[in-house]
């Protein structure tokens, strides 16, 4: 993986510098958009109802016992909020979007498709990069909302009845009101936007890197997956440090 | 084939001392030729001789170890070459974008750079469909197409590029008979009506005598012999003389 951080970085910079083009490909990050949306809404709400409910599992009774049943959905709010949230999510995307970007960018390399569009002068990274990582970069950070307060609910539900706890639900979101801020959501947002990236950007290097023939597609998507999740992993650090200044 | 109103001039094409290796195996070892503007120019070949890494060259998908290629005396490495010259390669497997409609992938370089406007486009990509036969293709997806039509698919996305410089890659492989001949008048159809300088590379005996104004033969990425076809039919040379009466032992 980290021989190839370079061409990484290098693939980053030249979508950047490809920007202006962003108006231009607008249908195309639309579809990309909605492909991404429609396969991953519906996932992203199971499981951020039980990553919720199984937090408030986990925690509530043992804060209950200790007498901090006011602290439960401001443990539950900000675990879900700031790290699982963006986290889990980003690693769903990882395997449910960008191997299919890997695989469809790289049977397109394959198959001699992006040599055509380079033999008509169209430049793959505006085709073909540029609106997957414009179209992640939007979608992941709006699925992380709907995962976070997907993820608030389930808490509250099992608080409210479990028989450990019996937090009523008013109550598991007044003591989450209490304690999570707007900052600690835009936080999350904001890691997982850079997750987005990351997993654009390492899905499309391995498309556009693939080599072989089907055995080569198979392996570019297991390279996009577990490198973008190594990443998201390292990076999840980085940003927690650099956010928790 | 109707033909087309805008008429491009060929351009000529010069190839010199042209290297290139992959992980130390040779594949071009000094290629010399030149086409002339608005010939069809052959160049014949077995299997592995290096004909398909010269086309991507030719088209700037690859670069020379050493060599140069020039385009009515212009660098092809120069930047502004792709602006000035239209050039189009067909690939031998056609290299049609899966997930667009065959009148989306015809259409694709006009809608891309913006060249035109959506019904002129639509209106332009029926032309060139009809051209090759495919009137009725415009909506399928290329899954759906056969070996054959997927090929005239992408010379109807070359010619709408109005190209200058046509390439084609083994346009008849895996084609059957009938198909090549298809092929092969389509070819030569072209250069009757748009005056397109066009260069075929082929293992196919029965197109490169059928449309070829010249014919170079090459093998281990060197020019063996490059005539007329009939100079090259007389050809004394034994490697182009196997290649071009090689024939089955059948006992009688």
């Amino acid at each position: 993986m980290f021989e190839n951080v370079g061409e990484i970085v290098l693939l980053f910079w030249r979508t950047l510098l490809a920007l202006p083009q962003a108006w231009r490909q607008r249908q195309k990050v639309f579809e990309q958009f909605f492909e991404i949306g429609n396969a991953s809404l519906l996932m992203v709400c199971v499981l951020s109802f039980f990553i919720g409910a199984v937090i408030s599992l986990q925690t509530g009774p043992i804060l209950v016992n200790d007498g901090l049943a006011s602290a439960v959905g401001g443990v539950v709010g900000i675990a879900i909020a700031k790290e699982l949230a963006p986290v889990m999510m980003s690693i769903l995307i990882a395997g449910r979007i960008g191997s299919a970007m890997a695989a469809e960018i790289g049977s397109m390399r394959v198959y001699q498709e992006i040599d055509a569009l380079r033999t008509m002068n169209i430049n793959p990274i505006h085709y073909l990069v540029l609106p997957r990582i414009l179209a992640i970069a939007f979608a992941l950070p709006l699925l992380v909302v709907f995962s976070i307060l997907v993820g608030w609910f389930g808490g509250a539900v099992v608080a409210d009845m479990n028989q450990h706890m019996e937090i009523p639900f008013r109550a598991f979101f007044s003591d989450l009101k209490n304690i999570v801020e707007v900052k600690d959501v835009g936080n999350g947002v904001f890691k997982s936007l850079c997750f987005a990236v990351i997993v654009g950007v390492v899905s499309c290097h391995q498309g556009l890197t693939t080599i072989g023939g089907p055995r080569g597609i198979g392996r570019s998507v297991t390279k996009a997956v577990v490198n973008s999740i190594v990443l998201i992993v390292i990076f999840d650090y980085i940003l927690t440090r650099f956010l928790l200044k | 084939m109707n033909g087309s109103n805008n008429q491009v001039p060929g351009v000529s094409l010069v190839v010199r001392g042209l290297h290139k290796s992959f992980g130390g195996q040779k594949v071009l070892d000094g290629l010399d030729f030149d086409v002339r503007a608005g010939e069809i120019f052959v160049i014949m070949g077995p299997s592995g001789s290096g004909k398909s890494v010269l086309l991507k060259h030719l088209i700037g998908l690859e670069e020379p170890d050493a060599g140069e290629i020039l385009i009515n005396g212009e660098s092809i490495s120069a930047p502004e070459i792709a602006a000035k010259y239209r050039m189009a390669l067909v690939f031998q497997s056609g290299a049609l974008l899966n997930s667009l409609t065959v009148g989306e992938n015809v259409g694709l370089y006009l809608a891309e750079h913006r060249l035109k406007a959506p019904a002129e486009i639509e209106k332009i990509v029926a032309e060139k469909l009809a051209d090759v036969g495919l009137r009725d293709a415009m909506d399928k997806m290329p899954s759906e197409l056969s070996g054959g039509m997927k090929k005239r698919v992408a010379i109807a996305r070359a010619l709408v590029i109005e190209p200058q410089l046509i390439l084609y890659d083994e346009p008849t492989s895996e084609l059957d008979p009938l198909s090549s001949v298809v092929i092969g008048n389509e070819i030569l159809d072209l250069k009757r009506s748009i005056r397109v300088t066009t260069l075929v590379v082929s293992h196919d005996r029965d197109l490169a005598f059928g449309v070829a104004d010249r014919i170079a033969v090459i093998a281990d990425g060197k020019i063996i012999t490059i005539g007329t076809p009939e100079e090259v039919k007389n050809s004394k040379d034994p490697l182009v003389q196997n290649f071009l009466h090689a024939d089955f032992k059948r006992e009688k």
